[in-house]
């Protein structure tokens, strides 16, 4: 399938889990089940522009590659699987449609 | 207060034991002895039945604290209890066994000091030269032992749970009575927090930096928290973000004899 015919995905932070940068690292704690996590650079520009609106070939276009300077297809790969491996975990919500904006102050800076 | 009344004052915050049982007042008084302020003006009252002799009061074999409807309810095979933080009233139904007791005042003070940015902690704490040092670790990292090496210009908080509370843009260490192996009911004492200690025993006595995130998850693995509850996870993990960035935090690995204190000024 070629890339103009596959549907967004759209991403948002879940209300349940608490995060904070700390010490330039961005600290994430599911409140269901208090697992803990720490997002590398690349993950947390993600995790900050997860707003439930932009698509995340467009956070990838506009933050990720420019900053990090890698190829879009590269890090629309990693992304893909950084995305599914914390939707599994339940912190990040996977759409393709857009989500709903989440409660303010639930997923806190 | 009536006179079986036991106010039990730990981290500034004296909460009012009411009971008619006579025996139990006697035990209360003993178990928590330093930490009795007959005069202190209560935050918060339990009334406590004693069932005798000692028997299961609850199904729940494991600890279980849930809220509902705006009341905490507290549970194990040796006590019940409820508690409405509103309006700072609660009931306790409990086997005679010291140890409910013990049980239900550490939860409720979490529960207490969660909103407001505080914390327990699996780790001793002593003040030395006004300041207060926290001492974490798992069972077995060395809690008593450097308790037990603690010199005798040092006041000893707890060998076991340390008492941390938010006082504006610092934290403070309140001794506690909630003994682990010592077996000594820490100073009812209070100073502010100059430094957090991971601990570790090894062949040498050292202090080393660590990393943020390193801090950050033992931090959360010894905080005290008992509840399935959601907004509380979410309070504890600011409360601790917080608290690292407000106080330095290291990794101590010592040799077990008095020359760590060396380290600790």
């Amino acid at each position: 399938m070629s890339a103009e015919c596959m549907a967004e995905t759209y991403i948002a932070r879940s209300s349940a889990i608490a995060a904070r940068m700390l010490g330039g690292e961005m600290m994430i704690m599911s409140a269901l089940d208090s697992t803990f996590f720490t997002l590398n650079e690349v993950a947390t520009v993600i995790w900050q522009a997860a707003d439930g609106h932009t698509p995340l070939s467009t956070i990838i276009e506009s933050r990720v590659c420019p900053e990090f300077e890698v190829e879009a297809d590269e890090a629309q790969r990693d992304a893909e699987q950084f995305v599914t491996e914390l939707a599994q975990r339940g912190i990040l919500l996977v759409s393709d449609k857009p989500i709903q904006e989440t409660k303010p102050g639930m997923a806190e800076a | 207060m009536c006179s079986n009344d036991v106010a039990v004052d730990i981290g500034g915050m004296p909460i009012l034991l009411r009971t008619q049982d006579a025996a139990f007042r006697a035990l209360l008084e003993k178990r928590y002895a330093g930490f009795v302020r007959p005069a202190a003006e209560p935050v918060f009252a339990f009334d406590v039945d004693v069932v005798r002799p000692a028997r299961a009061v609850s199904k729940e074999e494991e600890l279980r604290v849930w809220s509902e409807d705006g009341l905490w309810r507290l549970e194990r095979g040796d006590f019940r209890a409820q508690w409405d933080p509103r309006v700072g009233r609660g009931k306790i139904l409990q086997s005679v066994s010291p140890y409910a007791i013990d049980s239900v005042l550490r939860i409720v003070h979490t529960l207490i000091q969660a909103p407001e940015g505080g914390f327990l902690l699996h780790g001793a704490s002593a003040i030395r030269n006004g300041r207060a040092f926290l001492f974490s670790g798992i069972s077995g990292a060395g809690k008593t032992t450097i308790s037990r090496l603690a010199p005798a210009d040092s006041v000893l908080l707890t060998d076991e749970i340390s008492y941390v509370r938010r006082q504006g843009e610092r934290y403070c260490a309140c001794g506690t009575p909630f003994a682990g192996e010592l077996a000594r009911l820490g100073e009812n004492a209070v100073a502010p927090i100059a430094r957090l200690y991971f601990l570790a025993k090894g062949p040498e006595n050292r202090i080393e930096p660590i990393e943020t995130a390193d801090a950050l998850r033992m931090l959360l693995r010894n905080i005290l928290f008992f509840a399935d509850d959601a907004d509380l996870v979410k309070m504890v993990f600011r409360s601790a973000c917080e608290f690292l960035g407000r106080v330095p935090a290291s990794r101590l690995t010592f040799y077990p004899d008095e020359r760590v204190w060396d380290l600790i000024q």
